[in-house]
């Protein structure tokens, strides 16, 4: 991206600083080219066609949803260890209410199912965040405590029975049959891309140089931007070149796809450009500092932590409706990829430093790792093994990153 | 005269420590008061009340006269007392502008105007002469000297009436302290009353009006600089003895 988040430039004197660049993003892309190019060397050009890479993006969704918000509870020093359960328990009052409570041909129903979802999964993060800021028990206690009980709450809703027969209109947003945009609502949300990344490094390279501010040299700014561009071109690429089975009609973006592309923009947004995110991150760094700022750090956190939840709520739509049914275990660990994709992505479990950009290509990392485990045949039982020591690297490489800086 | 700040009869204990003991203070406008005392005093504690960080147990604050709560950092602020605090209170992941307008950041349309920030901020900077080169890297990579200038210029960036600086020259050098007491001087004029914490006798004498002399939590007592010696100031301090003006007096 374009510009770091006054958090993620941790070292100074180095060539990338100097050049404005985020050198651990750098890092992370060529991390995951070297990924695919593997990959595809031992399945025989299978992992990089446009159908896997396709579904890629489907099986990155609901992890990319919630790693956001993760990243701002990490930041803040907290952890969350209840969003898989989160996300089952949410799900499965969803499918419920789906399939047995609101009428099942009426227009709303998944419009108001997903509503109920949403507000059900941040009911339930604003409760533990205020546990862990009003009454000051450790994010880890209250998590894990959540983490079984909404776990057994997802039993209790049908006493463990699986909800099936969703709705159709539910179950676009998991991007199953019809969950797709088609090929010209695409190239709009591509072009829009576009539009967005040119304007928005051209104007800032201007007013900084306007305002006499110190810029990036331009051949630095012009190969970010075209790279920029060129990514915009590939995926847009991707996502219609998958075909419907025996006709050349595109599918185009899969519905949980746009959803996490613009979850990401919005909590991008917040991060950079809001008082919000820049408390957050300043707490992060110094809680007692934002608090003599005049910053109400607890309803910081509460809030917080009700975002998880809604994220939590939304992921947990999204894999319902990818499943069709709502079943009592799903989204189980889920909260272990989302962390490790949080923390690859560079976020600091020390806290204060975390990029969301950075923990989305962490979760792009962590799916392309399973996917590619799914096409050479290896079962979940060694999928589970290799996220573990993902999990394990990654905060390894931030514990060695964090020993060159002063604290 | 009506006080600028009252501090009236303030108690405050922490467990079973009580850090201050009935303590009563006030301050003109355009004075300079030290505020003095051994380590463990209770200095940063009375400060830190006036400026809400910490709610005392008992007594009230007046400002010109109107009795007022102070609750938060916040309602501290609106009144227009800026607190330079003894640990900085700097968060060191963000930049230099971050810090400056750390919970009144300028917006424009609603989002961050990060731009004029950082320019208002080279502005005040530039005004305590203080070399900061890259505005936009996190303080962490800055020298103590340099991130108490910073810590200074978020508190005089926003027009006090009333400033606290609770040893705010502890990590500088000559050159900057001498700026800094250029500062204080330049806030007196302009009406602004200081509190200062400070150990350094030499500046004491040279910027206050009046020291206070603090001593287990309670007030030893509270003089003119013109009516007392180094060595008088110094006996508060350490044995606790009311200097001869003050036993005059009584
Ligand atoms: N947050 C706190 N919790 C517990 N005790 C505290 C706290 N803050 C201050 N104290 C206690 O209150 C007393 C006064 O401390 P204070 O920091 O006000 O001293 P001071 O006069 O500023 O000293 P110094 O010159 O070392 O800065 C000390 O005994 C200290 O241990
Ligand atoms: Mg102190």
């Amino acid at each position: 991206m374009q510009k770091t988040t006054p958090s993620s430039n941790p070292n100074s004197g180095n060539l990338f600083s100097r050049l404005q660049l985020d050198g651990r993003l750098i890092f992370m892309v060529l991390t995951i080219a070297i990924i695919w190019v593997i990959f595809n060397v031992l399945s025989e050009g299978i992992f990089l066609s446009v159908q896997n890479l396709w579904n890629l993006s489907v099986q990155t969704a609901s992890v990319g949803v919630m790693v956001s918000a993760m990243v701002l509870v990490i930041v803040m020093r907290h952890v969350d260890l209840s969003i898989g359960s989160i996300l089952g328990f949410t799900g499965m009052v969803m499918a419920v209410v789906n399939a047995r409570v609101f009428p099942p041909d009426a227009a709303w129903n998944a419009w108001a199912t997903l509503a109920v979802g949403l507000i059900l999964g941040g009911l339930i993060g604003a409760f533990q965040g205020a546990w862990v800021a009003y009454l000051s028990v450790p994010a880890f206690i209250v998590t894990l405590g959540g983490l079984l009980i909404y776990r057994g709450g997802a039993w209790l809703v049908t006493e463990g029975q699986t909800v099936g027969s969703l709705t159709n209109s539910f179950q676009v947003f998991g991007g199953g049959v019809g969950g797709s945009i088609g090929a010209i609502p695409t190239w709009i949300i591509g072009a829009i891309l576009l539009a967005y990344v040119l304007v928005n490094d051209v104007s800032n390279y201007l007013k900084r140089q306007r305002n006499n501010l110190p810029n990036r040299p331009m051949w630095v700014q012009i190969i970010v931007t075209g790279l920029l561009v060129l990514l915009i071109f590939g995926f847009i690429q991707i996502m219609n070149g998958y075909k419907e089975p025996q006709t050349e009609v595109s599918r185009g973006m899969p519905v949980p796809v746009l959803i996490m592309l613009l979850t990401s923009a919005l909590m991008i947004w917040v991060v950079r450009s809001t008082r919000f995110g820049r408390y957050i991150f300043a707490y992060g760094g110094n809680p007692e500092a934002a608090r003599l700022a005049g910053i109400n750090t607890k309803l910081l956190t509460t809030v917080v932590f009700a975002i998880m939840g809604v994220l939590a709520g939304l992921a947990g739509a999204i894999q319902t409706a990818r499943l069709g049914a709502g079943t009592n275990s799903t989204g189980t660990l889920a909260e272990l990829s989302v962390i490790a994709a949080a923390v690859i992505g560079g976020t600091s479990l020390s806290g204060g430093v975390g990029s969301i950009p950075g923990a989305f290509l962490g979760a792009l990392l962590m799916s392309s790792l399973i996917s590619g485990l799914v096409l050479l045949g290896y079962n979940s039982a060694w999928q589970q093994v290799v996220q573990g020591l993902v999990l394990m690297i990654a905060v390894l490489l931030d514990v060695l990153y964090n020993r060159n800086r002063p604290r | 005269m009506q006080p600028l700040v009252e501090m009236r009869d303030i108690s405050k204990s922490f467990g079973g420590v009580r850090s201050l003991d009935g303590v009563s203070i006030d301050l003109q406008p355009g004075e300079v008061v030290g505020l003095l005392g051994h380590n463990g005093a209770g200095k940063s504690t009375l400060i830190k009340v006036l400026s809400g960080a910490y709610s005392a147990d008992s007594g009230q604050i007046f400002l010109e006269g109107k009795e007022v709560k102070i609750t938060s950092p916040r309602s501290s602020q609106q009144h227009g007392i800026e607190t330079i605090y003894q640990n900085l209170a700097l968060a060191d992941n963000l930049d230099v502008a971050a810090n400056i307008f750390l919970g009144r950041e300028i917006l424009k349309n609603g989002s961050l105007n990060e731009d004029q920030m950082e320019i208002e901020a080279k502005k005040v900077l530039d005004r305590l002469k203080v070399n900061i080169p890259n505005l936009k890297l996190p303080v962490y990579n800055f020298s103590g000297g340099q991130r108490q200038c910073i810590a200074i210029s978020r508190a005089i960036y926003f027009k006090a009436r009333v400033l606290i600086m609770d040893e705010p020259t502890a990590a500088l050098g000559p050159q900057e302290t001498a700026q800094v007491n250029e500062l204080i001087r330049n806030l007196k004029a302009e009406g602004v009353g200081i509190f200062l914490i400070s150990h350094d006798m030499h500046d004491v004498f040279n910027l206050c009006d009046r020291v206070t002399v603090m001593k287990n939590g309670k007030v030893v007592g509270s003089c003119k600089t013109k009516d007392v010696t180094e060595d008088e100031v110094l006996e508060m301090i350490i044995a606790g003895k009311k200097p001869r003006v003050l036993r005059d007096q009584a």
